[in-house]
């Protein structure tokens, strides 16, 4: 038995030297993943880039899948998804995994991104991970937008009526570009079409591309760590980082663990809230789409709630656009504005900390605020977390250069 | 191998002509990018049959009652016909203080022939884009002169369920509220007394 397996792995190693003198298959494996040395101190917050991973793949393969059973005709649409839901074997599976996706994507990009802020991984020499990751952001909410466009329920079709007369506050273009998106007087057949192909082809293709420089980024400069600080200063007599392991096995294993965990709260929502009490799909959208009848409420999809109510704090619709458009794109300059001595939350002084708290209470009630009645009294609470959204991105350079710091470690902590 | 590295190291022989070479193959090359996009960009406009169902609607409004109010579709908009009672039409200089542009000032909003107390041609019927200024969203119509948990004094109009924005019997918009203009005028004119056209002005009046 000896003789012919030793010709076998002989053979296989034979054709594994051909296909790397060709094609460098296993210098790619040992540059990404088992000489990729990654900061021994991970904690709970690194699973979600590997996360967002593995939801992106689901999201291609269930669409793809719907694709194949989805009409882009206005008449036929709503029917079409019902159809899927109904008729098609399996067909209500592919369709809540791609819905349910959609939300748990939003969940682990948020943290994702909150992480970066935790940490400081959005500093000097991760600036372009970061800018990579804002605009992969944005790509996410035009995708998720019109994605969410094309069941063509109620709320695709209000939803998207909303949206887009957002750009009608541009001045002086702004009706004959809402009429140059729409394709109509109205939205229409034609705008659904064309969500479609930009849903399931252009933005999945710029989607991938930007994922693909953001890990070309990372893997350039090397990943961040709870403690803010550089594992390549040192380093053992060959070079590798004391503080690094290598990505495989030793994280490839920790991911798959995250994976694990993840697929059970995911399948716990997919099973039995798929629609999250109206949250990740809502009750309006259960109703076929109809120009005529307008939605008594009409709310954007949880993901979207907290720049909706800053949309909606702001009394005049310009401007109110341009706050909406602002509280992202201030996000690109986040690695600038950042300028303590220290990368890490971990050695930040108190008041970094309970502005970054502070934030991330904002960011959610802002949320909260989006959904409820929009009384004065929420209006007037709504007004005070836009500001504070902006004040912490303003006053941050202020905050990190005079507060006081604490020393940070040689080496990284436990 | 040595014959490359000598032309890349050697300056041109004439670098004007180079130069002229380089930008010219360049600037026309970038024209023609440009202009190729255009036909993917202009595809994205209104198609010719869009455009068709577009054209203007005929509205027989004889059997419309006062106080009562139509809506129909044009353009995919929906545009209501109401015939005002005397009361409201008089009520609506009352409201004026309310109001972010009661005199109907901002010239978008209408057309010429309806910038008046009553916005429209004949003061009993208003004839208006009902989708509010807003984000687009259509108004309930609440016409009687009841209390309203928005409003202790309403006079009857249109209320947003969207964002609570409110228009009075004309389509003029009260102040404080997230809409900030009139709700349009569409142009339209009469052919008779009981039939009017959506979409077209009045001869001459444009």
């Amino acid at each position: 038995m000896a003789k012919p397996a030793s010709n076998l792995s002989k053979n296989v190693q034979a054709f594994g030297a051909w296909v790397d003198e060709r094609l460098p298959v296993s210098q790619f494996w040992r540059e990404h993943l088992t000489e990729y040395y990654a900061p021994k101190n991970f904690n709970l917050w690194y699973f979600f880039g590997s996360l967002a991973l593995l939801v992106l793949v689901n999201q291609l393969v269930t669409g793809i899948w719907l694709t194949m059973f989805y009409t882009p005709q206005a008449d036929q649409a709503f029917s079409s998804v019902e159809y899927i839901m109904r008729d098609v074997e399996w067909g209500w599976l592919i369709r809540y995994m791609h819905s349910t996706g959609a939300s748990f994507f939003f969940i682990v990009v948020y943290l994702h991104m909150f992480r970066a802020m935790l940490y400081g991984s959005y500093r000097k020499p991760r600036e372009l991970i970061w800018i990579l990751g804002v605009f992969i952001l944005l790509v996410l909410m035009a995708e998720a937008f019109m994605g969410y466009v094309l069941p063509w329920g109620q709320m695709s079709y209000w939803g998207a009526q909303v949206i887009i007369s957002l750009f009608g506050a541009v001045p002086f273009v702004g009706d004959a570009l809402v009429e140059w998106i729409r394709g109509d007087y109205m939205i229409s057949n034609a705008t659904l079409n064309r969500f479609f192909a930009l849903h399931v082809v252009a933005l999945p293709l710029a989607l991938l591309l930007l994922v693909v420089l953001h890990l070309v980024a990372l893997h350039e400069v090397g990943s961040n760590n709870p403690d803010g600080i550089d594992i390549k200063k040192n380093k053992d007599e060959k070079g590798r980082p004391l503080d690094g392991i290598p990505f495989h096995p030793y994280y490839t294993v920790k991911d798959l663990f995250g994976a694990g965990v993840f697929l059970i709260l995911f399948a716990f929502v997919l099973f039995y809230a798929p629609t999250f009490g109206g949250l990740f799909l809502e009750k309006d959208n259960f109703v076929p789409a109809d120009p005529l009848v307008t939605p008594e409420h009409i709310v954007p999809v949880w993901y979207f709630t907290p720049y909706y109510a800053m949309l909606r704090a702001v009394p005049d619709k310009f401007f109110g656009v341009v706050v909406m458009g602002a509280a992202i794109f201030v996000l690109f300059f986040l690695p600038w504005l950042d300028r303590s001595r220290v990368r890490s939350i971990r050695y930040k002084g108190l008041p970094s900390k309970i502005m970054l708290a502070l934030f991330v209470v904002g960011f959610i009630r802002l949320g909260m605020l989006a959904l409820a009645e929009g009384t004065p009294i929420q209006t007037l609470e709504s007004r005070i977390w836009t500001v504070y959204y902006f004040a912490f991105f303003a006053l941050m350079p202020f905050v990190t250069m005079f507060e006081k710091t604490k020393p940070e470690p040689e080496r990284v902590t436990k | 191998m040595s014959e490359t590295d000598l032309a890349s190291t050697q300056p041109p022989e004439n670098p004007g002509r180079r130069r002229l070479l380089t930008w010219t193959t360049g600037v026309v090359g970038a024209m023609g990018a440009g202009l190729a996009i255009w036909p993917f960009a202009a595809s994205w406009k209104p198609s010719a049959k869009a455009r068709l169902v577009g054209a203007p609607v005929e509205v027989n409004i004889s059997n419309l009652e006062s106080g009562q109010i139509m809506r129909v579709v044009w353009r995919g908009q929906t545009i209501g016909v109401m015939r005002r009672s005397e009361r409201m039409i008089n009520d609506l200089p009352e409201l004026n203080e309310k109001l972010a542009d009661p005199q109907s000032e901002v010239e978008s909003q209408q057309p010429q022939y309806a910038q008046n107390v009553h916005r429209s041609i004949k003061p009993e019927y208003l004839v208006a884009n009902i989708h509010c200024t807003h984000l687009g969203c259509i108004p309930q119509v609440l016409p009687q002169v009841e209390a309203q948990p928005f409003d202790s004094q309403w006079r009857g109009g249109f209320f947003c369920p969207c964002h609570r924005s409110r228009f009075d019997l004309a389509g003029r918009v009260y102040s404080g509220v997230p809409a900030q203009l009139n709700l349009v005028i569409p142009e339209y004119h009469f052919v008779d007394d009981n039939t009017l056209i959506i979409g077209v002005g009045p001869e001459g009046a444009a």
